[in-house]
């Protein structure tokens, strides 16, 4: 018995530990303090993934680095392995303490710490990458991303006119709605096409889990997918089962070709780098508040520079093929993949013909269009 | 339907082995009166190992080797400190694993997303071509062969051999060694650091085998996956090969579901391996805990 009672308090030690750090010395907002970032010593980063993950962290990473280039006199504070949960909150804090007044909080699941600690230092602008704010936007506080279901869109296209069975694969994390847009936009784009195309849905329910994903590629393979895509953190596994089979591969956050020189299309992939400088700008000149970034800022191929590109084309995309895409992309600029109508799986119009919708309504689209196949996770 | 059994089986097979690997390992040191939390992070040190030492040489086999000794290595921790500093075996697996997460994920960050030779799937001749039963067994990769022969091997080697004998005693009656001259303290560190190179092996079979990548806390909870197994499958060998599957099979049925686009609730699902753990725990109860090795139920009790 001695024995399981060290057992449950080693367990709960982290526990007590977390929570201890987290109940810190909140101050309430004050009216007339210095606008949030101004003239910053210092700027943060956390990042929920190491920096090097060949994915969606590397390119925040990459982005932050930028930035140090771009403001020699800053320090650039950067935090891997953040988690999403009140850690992050601490990380944050200890940023904030070192001197940094702008804060970028990366993953989609650091916002709810990041409003607490915007809430906390009413001096400092704290900005969240993907995730939205549904209540009113703090005035030191914002959320911003690229419109990443356009370029996804477009790499559609390019899988569509690719496949032979008409059979397309997206293995995934979590239903949440960036996920759900990139596969809606992606069978869209195939549908353009290929309007037969079928998209096949496995989730993961992990960012990373190769042993998982692993499980995904064979399944999807097996039943005569043979393109695969997919919004994982960590993409290698499904490439190379994809590649190893024979099959054809669309990228997404990094160009992965070289894993895939025979079967790679094309892909999606982020460049942060400018977006993230013009934010830091906006912070330390002290005109923050009010900004487009004090805001859920979107910014896409309508709006301007989407900083999610396409990713350059493998060998068998043909030209054919690439000009459907340029054509495609003009279109974007006036368009939207969602452009009505579109139909969900149960065949109901959901959003009517000659409707271009915004960017903040297909932010809360939580539907799969018809012609994806599987369904989404009920809580 | 028959096509979804087949599907799932294989995947069974795909996924389990790793665990296998870990949970023979963990195995052999329970018998010998050590309970070793650690076999996760030996997993870990044992992906990395694998991955980094094949990408280096070229060779998945060398890879296989290096990650033996890693995960051996690492269990070499554990091993001296509950045989030698008798420390509380819980609390000092729980840190060792804690060890191995930090160090590959200090040392593994140059391997993240590196190309790497592996092991790939090698149809054995005729059998490949048996229905049903070829596709389940005989059309993986040359790791997962060596584990068909793994289980049995053990099975034997406990029940037959005097080592095996020996081992059991440290776990079972450690007086009457010491009364006819061994040193189970010895015994049981040997036993400790073979479990350890198991557990390396299974983490580089996930590595360069299943996944054909390395990243940081790749193994997901495996390795205590194999830890709950073999309290389940009371200590023996051909058990826990079983139980391998049976995870196995729970992890590969929402990917074989999903790609067939099956709607479900994929959160039970997920939940499903370690529903099955708790409904075999409650069912066998204090059954289990009378077939543990007699110096192991000082360490639960």
């Amino acid at each position: 018995m001695r024995k399981l009672t060290t057992l449950a308090v080693l367990l709960t030690l982290p526990l007590i530990a977390c929570s201890a750090n987290t109940t810190g010395t909140a101050t309430a907002p004050t009216a007339g303090s210095t606008p949030p970032g101004k003239d910053s010593a210092a700027v943060g980063f956390i990042f929920v993934g190491p920096k090097d993950d060949f994915g969606y962290n590397q390119a925040a990473y990459q982005g932050s680095q930028e930035v140090a280039k771009a403001f020699p006199n800053l320090e650039v504070i950067t935090a891997e392995n953040v988690p999403e949960d009140d850690n992050a909150a601490r990380v944050m804090n200890s940023m904030i303490a070192k001197g940094a007044k702008i804060i970028f909080a990366t993953s989609y699941g650091h916002l709810d710490a990041a409003l607490k600690v915007a809430a906390e230092h009413p001096d400092v602008a704290v900005v969240q990458q993907g995730n939205l704010i549904t209540a009113a936007v703090p005035p030191n506080a914002g959320t911003f991303f690229g419109t990443v279901y356009e370029p996804v869109y477009l790499a559609g296209i390019a899988a569509g006119k690719a496949t032979k069975t008409g059979k397309l694969g997206y293995v995934y994390a979590f239903p949440i709605t960036q996920t759900i847009d990139n596969i809606n936009a992606f069978e869209l784009g195939a549908q353009s096409v290929n309007p037969d195309a079928q998209t096949f849905t496995v989730s993961t329910s992990s960012w990373c889990d190769p042993g998982k994903q692993a499980e995904a590629a064979a399944n999807l393979l097996k039943q005569g997918v043979d393109v695969i895509t997919q919004h994982q953190d960590c993409t290698a596994t499904v490439i190379k089962a994809t590649e190893a089979a024979g099959k054809f591969t669309v990228g997404y956050h990094a160009d992965a070709s070289a894993i895939a020189p025979k079967g790679w299309l094309t892909g999606s992939q982020w460049n942060w780098g400018p977006l993230y400088t013009d934010i830091v700008k906006t912070a330390l000149g002290g005109t923050f508040t009010g900004s487009k970034y004090n805001d859920n800022f979107r910014v896409g191929y309508r709006t301007g520079e989407n900083p999610f590109v396409q990713s350059p084309y493998g060998p068998l995309v043909d030209d054919a093929t690439k000009a459907e895409i340029d054509k495609a992309r003009e279109l974007l600029k006036t368009s939207s993949p969602f452009a009505g109508p579109i139909k969900d799986q149960e065949g109901k119009v959901r959003i009517p013909e000659g409707t271009v919708p915004d960017y903040t309504t297909i932010e809360k689209i939580d539907y799969f269009v018809a012609g994806v196949v599987g369904s989404l996770p009920k809580s | 339907m028959s096509d979804l059994v087949v599907d799932v089986l294989t995947g069974a097979v795909r996924g389990g082995t790793a665990i296998m690997f870990a949970a023979l390992g963990e195995t052999i040191a329970e018998r010998a009166g050590v309970v070793n939390l650690g076999t996760e992070g030996s997993m870990l040190v044992g992906a990395l190992g694998g991955y980094a030492l094949a990408a280096e040489t070229g060779s998945p086999w060398v890879g296989l080797v290096a990650g033996a000794l890693a995960g051996g290595l690492l269990a070499l921790v554990h091993a001296v400190m509950v045989v030698w500093r008798r420390s509380d075996q819980f609390a000092t697996g729980l840190t060792v694993m804690f060890l191995g997460l930090g160090l590959t994920s200090l040392f593994g960050a140059a391997y993240v997303g590196r190309a790497a030779p592996g092991f790939d799937p090698v149809p054995v001749p005729l059998l490949a071509d048996v229905p049903v039963l070829g596709e389940i067994l005989f059309q993986h990769d040359p790791v997962t062969y060596l584990s068909f022969a793994a289980a049995p091997l053990l099975w034997w080697w406990l029940r037959s051999t005097r080592g095996g004998l020996l081992l059991r005693t440290a776990g079972e009656r450690a007086d009457v060694l010491h009364v006819h001259g061994y040193r189970p303290g010895l015994i049981r560190g040997a036993a400790v650091v073979a479990g350890g190179a198991l557990a390396g092996i299974g983490g580089a079979q996930l590595a360069t085998a299943y996944a054909h990548a390395w990243f940081e806390g790749m193994t997901a909870g495996r390795g205590f996956i194999a830890v709950a197994l073999v309290i389940f499958a009371a200590w023996r060998p051909l058990w826990v090969m079983a139980g391998s599957y049976l995870f196995g099979a729970a992890l590969a049925l929402a990917p074989a579901l999903q790609a067939r686009g099956e709607s479900l609730n994929q959160f039970a699902l997920d939940a499903l391996p370690f529903l099955i753990t708790l409904a075999i725990l409650a069912i066998l109860g204090r059954r289990t805990l009378r077939a543990a090795p007699e110096e192991l139920r000082r360490v639960f009790t």
